[in-house]
């Protein structure tokens, strides 16, 4: 049987990554993949007759644009089309823009509050400082700060001088940060409720964390880095959904000589005398390989997939605690037309945009109430997008595709599974608010598919359907991503290693995961590097 | 009063006075000044109905720092050196808490406790290491600062690699998560949990509450009870500091401190103006920086930062003057001079909070009860009883203000979660008083009623506590100091915060 030098297990979009980037260093590399079709997370499926669904992740902001080009993704039909901004309905009748223009941004915070629209320039100056900040990190292994390795302690040094080059002023301020709750952050800016309601979406995105929680102002950067074509926090979507950024990372991969085997899952991680032996597949194959890469999450990988005695015990009760929560789910739908906003003037450029429902802070936080209770929110976060308004290849003319984003939804409900019917139940909370909004959306309603997390988690594999592989809090950052002491991809099995959005700098469509850990294989290897550097600051 | 004093303290809090005393061992001439006819500030011990007396801010010692009492030789004399803690069960089977021991519990717990306790307590004495000096100041390219800060990252170390690890991990996480990945009784998970947020506008899932668990135990964990009160703590600290030879004037209150040519000359009373080229103020800091200095002397950003300073209180006091103790199943009289937890589950403690966030209340709410009384008889006729309690949460922004209507369902609402655990006890109720954020506001003279100050967040704590650019006790004013709850390390009893003040305003005078 053939043997390879690698096995990636998992192909979705940072399993590919690793696989590109290691297939180009001229390693023989092969791909599994449980479903019969690829992705992951960053995927397009025709669901509906002529409809193609990005059914898990919707639109693409964090992707690497190093990578974008180091893959050359464009030559393997990789399109990024930015769209228009967002918009929050409120229960008044009115609605709140976020326009890209700042001209018009700052007409349409006017209306609102003028402290607030002259607040927002230095919110933004502010906010991406942060980003700046976080960003050069994206594409470096973390640094471990118990270690005397030379390598650790000039990482160490590294971030400790960037820190001090921001001087003592903005030192603190990032101190602050990284503490703060979103609400305080945007408390410090602006008085007006909606302004703020609208602004606070990106802080729990993903996160079973409320808005009030230390700990989410950092979670907007995880959206706000948004690096489509360089501008930071531009949003796009991908040409034929969000399977095309995988096909086209699985393109360079192939390109590079890669081999892909879906309907491939792994059923066990062979260690052999202390060493990667190769992994059993489910289906009673075995692949010999001297490296074996997990792009699953932590959990699934080792408590799933290993066995316990083939690794330290005090790892092994780390990633039991690691925290991965089932907090958002999803309703995709497909539409016989585009459902009518009446708040919205008619051909406005917000049919473009992602939509919200939320218009206070308080209905916010509220929403995480429910999911602390055991439940799915009552009046939940939805973030609607309809991507055929910028892409029409995903539905027939003059139909459209939905996609709705709900938070917050449990794993569980009260401690037990989901029943269908209260599946049904959530889907029609979520339909409910929108028909709230949209007195034609319900009759439009051609097909729609219930993502709950352990929907996500049953198709996907994702431990608890959580999108970034983990809870993005400061105890699971950096350093302490996913536990303390292997965040440097390395698996505490030689040869073993990860390479999945459980791993620095997290969750999110960025491949950031999986071009990192190819880095660490080529260096324990003695591979050129083929990975890139961070651009640095555009 | 025309007395030239080398340093005025304002407000006579047990910070100020530890303050004003250190200073004074030193040699310098110091005056504090009292606003109220009392020294102690929220230490203080006063009658709440006739007869019935209590320590009307505080009404426990958990973390005075034994090194603050001995650089002062103040002893402070107790009636009770160690509590134990009674976590109530509403079915009488409760948990009695004893240090690093739990009975009651489950042999799984009991063990799983008493490694949480030594847990904790590694990372508590490297936390207490940090709080009983000055935070280094960032960036400052001063030599003192690298070398603090090179000191700060050499204890880390020394941790030992397993627990430093341990430590820059857990300085983000929740005491619920950890009390759930540790043990099976949601009571005691309830009491830890309890513990670790009171004080506090955080419920146990809220990242950052393992640090103010740690805080909490910081000196040992080990709770007290001084005879007299805590009254009998500022009165002993004020007479040692007047032994030493500090003025100390009450009923002074300060109008304000006055400046002149960009710096600190003195303050202004009612009496006159008395001159010194430093104040230090044991305030909050907003009552400092807007009430007694005014804004117009900061720089804006400054001014910004003390502005959005959270600092908002979500703990009521509730006083009772008993008839006689409830009788309250599965406890032995000697249990009631104990303190109790009322707090079913970590759960029922984030479901108190819930509200708390719109300005609500619970009508769940939490406790910490104590009944003073039991070892200390100066505080009740003889044979009646005072329960005191610290109930959560209530915050001071009530929705639509804490009127008399509010605060008499707040009331109801306590006294009935309190009758349902101590059956009995509604009935012998002869005096009650509950004292809501706004009126600890009121007495205290802390804005927003806040024991810490200012929220004892990771956001405000360290080197930016209680803002960035103040947190060495040096406000960017000349001659001008903090020393109060608000300044690292935080509130509680500590002494702390006045302890290091005195530290940095003699080491700013030794190197001139």
């Amino acid at each position: 049987m053939k043997r390879y030098d690698v096995v990636v297990v998992g192909a979705g979009h940072n399993g590919l990554t690793t696989a590109a980037f290691l297939a180009k260093a001229g390693l023989d590399v092969v791909c599994v993949e449980k479903n019969d079709y690829i992705g992951g997370a960053a995927v397009s499926l025709e669901l509906h007759k002529d409809w193609i669904y990005s059914n898990c992740s919707y639109v693409c902001s964090l992707l690497r644009p190093e990578i974008f080009r180091a893959l050359e993704l464009h030559k393997h039909g990789l399109q990024i089309t930015p769209y228009g901004g967002s918009l929050t309905f409120m229960q008044n009748g009115d609605y709140f823009g976020s326009y890209h223009d700042p001209e018009v941004k700052y007409r349409e915070m006017s209306r609102f509050s003028r402290r607030d629209a002259d607040a927002y320039k230095h919110y933004a100056a502010d906010t991406q400082r942060q980003c700046r900040f976080i960003r050069d990190f994206l594409l470096t292994t973390p640094p471990d700060p118990t270690s005397f390795h030379p390598r650790d302690i000039a990482g160490l040094l590294d971030i400790g001088k960037r820190f001090a080059d921001m001087g003592e002023d903005r030192m603190y301020e990032t101190l602050r940060f990284w503490t703060m709750s979103v609400a305080d952050y945007l408390n410090e800016y602006f008085e007006t409720d909606v302004i703020k309601a609208a602004l606070s979406g990106s802080g729990i995105i993903g996160t079973a964390l409320g808005i009030h929680s230390p700990g989410t102002a950092y979670v907007l950067l995880h959206h706000y880095m948004g690096d489509v074509d360089g501008n930071v926090g531009a949003w796009g979507f991908a040409r034929g959904g969000m399977g095309a950024v995988s096909n086209a990372i699985a393109g360079a991969f192939q390109a590079h000589g890669g081999e892909l085997r879906t309907e491939s899952g792994v059923g066990h991680i062979r260690v052999r005398d202390g060493k990667i032996a190769g992994v059993a597949l489910e289906n009673g194959d075995e692949i010999d390989a001297d490296v074996v890469v997990s792009a699953m999450d932590v959990k699934r990988t080792f408590l799933d997939c290993m066995d316990e005695s083939d690794l330290p015990a005090h790892f092994v009760r780390k990633v039991r605690e690691f925290k991965i929560r089932g907090s958002s789910g999803k309703l995709n739908i497909a539409l016989d037309g585009l459902p009518e906003f009446p708040a919205l003037p008619k051909g406005s450029t917000l049919y473009h945009s992602d939509m919200h429902f939320i218009d206070s802070m308080q209905r916010m936080e509220r929403a995480y109430d429910d999911w602390k209770d055991g439940t799915w929110s009552q009046d939940p976060y939805i973030d609607m997008v309809i991507p055929t308004m910028n892409d029409p290849t995903m539905a027939p003319p003059g139909k459209h595709f939905m996609s709705c984003f709900v938070q917050y939804c449990p794993y569980e409900i009260d401690g037990r599974a989901w029943t269908d019917e209260e599946r049904q139940q959530f889907a029609d909370t979520v339909i409910d608010q929108i028909a709230n909004y949209s007195p034609n959306f319900k009759d439009l309603i051609l097909h729609y598919e219930i993502r709950t997390p352990a929907d996500i988690e049953s198709q996907i594999g994702i431990t608890e359907g959580n999108i970034f592989h983990g809870e993005l809090t400061m105890d699971q950052l950096l350093f302490n991503r996913p536990v303390p002491g292997y965040a440097q991809y390395r698996a505490p099995v030689d040869g073993l290693y990860m390479c999945g959005s459980s791993t620095h700098p997290g969750g999110g469509v960025m491949a950031a995961p999986g071009a990192n850990a190819a880095r660490e294989i080529l260096k324990d290897l003695k591979y050129a590097n083929t990975v890139p550097e961070n651009f640095g600051d555009d | 009063m025309t007395e030239r004093f080398d340093a005025i303290v304002v407000g006579a809090g047990h910070n100020g006075l530890v303050c004003a005393a250190l200073l004074a061992k030193a040699g310098k001439k110091v005056l504090v000044l009292e606003a109220r006819d009392e020294v102690g500030g929220a230490a203080v011990t006063r009658p709440f109905a006739d007869g019935f007396s209590v320590s009307a801010g505080a009404h426990l010692l958990h973390q005075l720092q034994p090194k603050v009492m001995k650089a002062l030789g103040v002893t402070v004399p107790l009636t009770n050196e160690r509590l134990s803690t009674v976590a109530l069960s509403g079915s009488g089977e409760h948990l009695f808490i004893d240090d690093h021991s739990v009975a009651g519990a489950s042999d799984k717990d009991a063990e799983a406790f008493t490694e949480f306790m030594g847990w904790s307590d590694t990372f508590a004495r490297f936390l207490n290491r940090q709080l009983m000096k000055p935070p280094p100041r960032l960036g400052s390219g001063q030599r003192k600062d690298t070398i603090r800060l090179a000191r700060l990252g050499l204890d880390l170390r020394m941790l030992g690699r397993a627990d430093m690890r341990d430590f820059l991990q857990l300085i983000g996480q929740n005491i619920y998560d950890e009390l759930d990945a540790r043990f099976d009784s949601e009571l005691l998970k309830g009491a830890i949990a309890l513990d670790a947020v009171t004080g506090t506008h955080t419920g146990p899932r809220s990242p950052g509450s393992l640090v103010t668990w740690l805080y909490r135990l910081c000196t040992g964990g080990h709770v007290s009870q001084p005879a007299g009160g805590l009254g009998a703590v500022s009165k002993a600290l004020a007479d040692r500091a007047e032994a030493l030879g500090v003025t100390i004037q009450t009923g002074v209150p300060v109008d304000r401190i006055v400046v002149d040519n960009g710096r600190v000359v003195g303050v202004d009373t009612a009496e006159g103006r008395v001159s010194s080229w430093k104040v230090i103020s044991n305030a909050d800091p907003k009552t400092t920086v807007f009430g007694l200095v005014g804004a117009r002397h900061f720089e804006s950003t400054f001014v910004r930062r003390v502005h959005h300073l959270r600092s908002k209180g979500n703990v009521a006091k509730l006083h009772l003057g008993l008839d006689a103790l409830p009788d309250v199943a599965g406890l032995r009289p000697e249990d009631y001079g104990g303190r109790f937890l009322l707090a079913p589950s970590a759960d029922a403690v984030e479901r108190a909070f819930n509200p708390a966030k719109y300005g609500r209340c619970s009508s769940k709410p939490v406790f910490e009860v104590c009944f003073p009384s039991v070892s200390d008889d100066s505080c009740a006729p003889a044979g009646k009883h005072v329960l005191s309690a610290l109930v959560q949460f209530a915050p001071y922004d009530h929705e639509g203000g804490w009127t008399d209507v509010a605060r008499a369902d707040f009331l109801d609402g306590s006294v009935a979660a309190l009758d349902e655990a101590m059956p009995g006890l509604r009935e012998r109720i002869l005096h009650s008083e509950l004292r809501t954020p706004v009126d600890l506001e009121a007495e205290f003279g802390v804005s927003g009623g806040h024991w810490h100050h200012g929220e004892l967040g990771l956001d405000q704590f360290m080197f930016v506590r209680p803002v960035a650019g103040a947190a060495q006790y040096r406000m960017p004013l000349d001659g001008l100091y903090l020393c109060g709850a608000g300044t690292h390390p935080g509130g509680g009893v500590t002494g702390a915060p006045g302890y290091n003040a005195a530290q940095v305003i003699l080491e700013r005078e030794r190197s001139r």
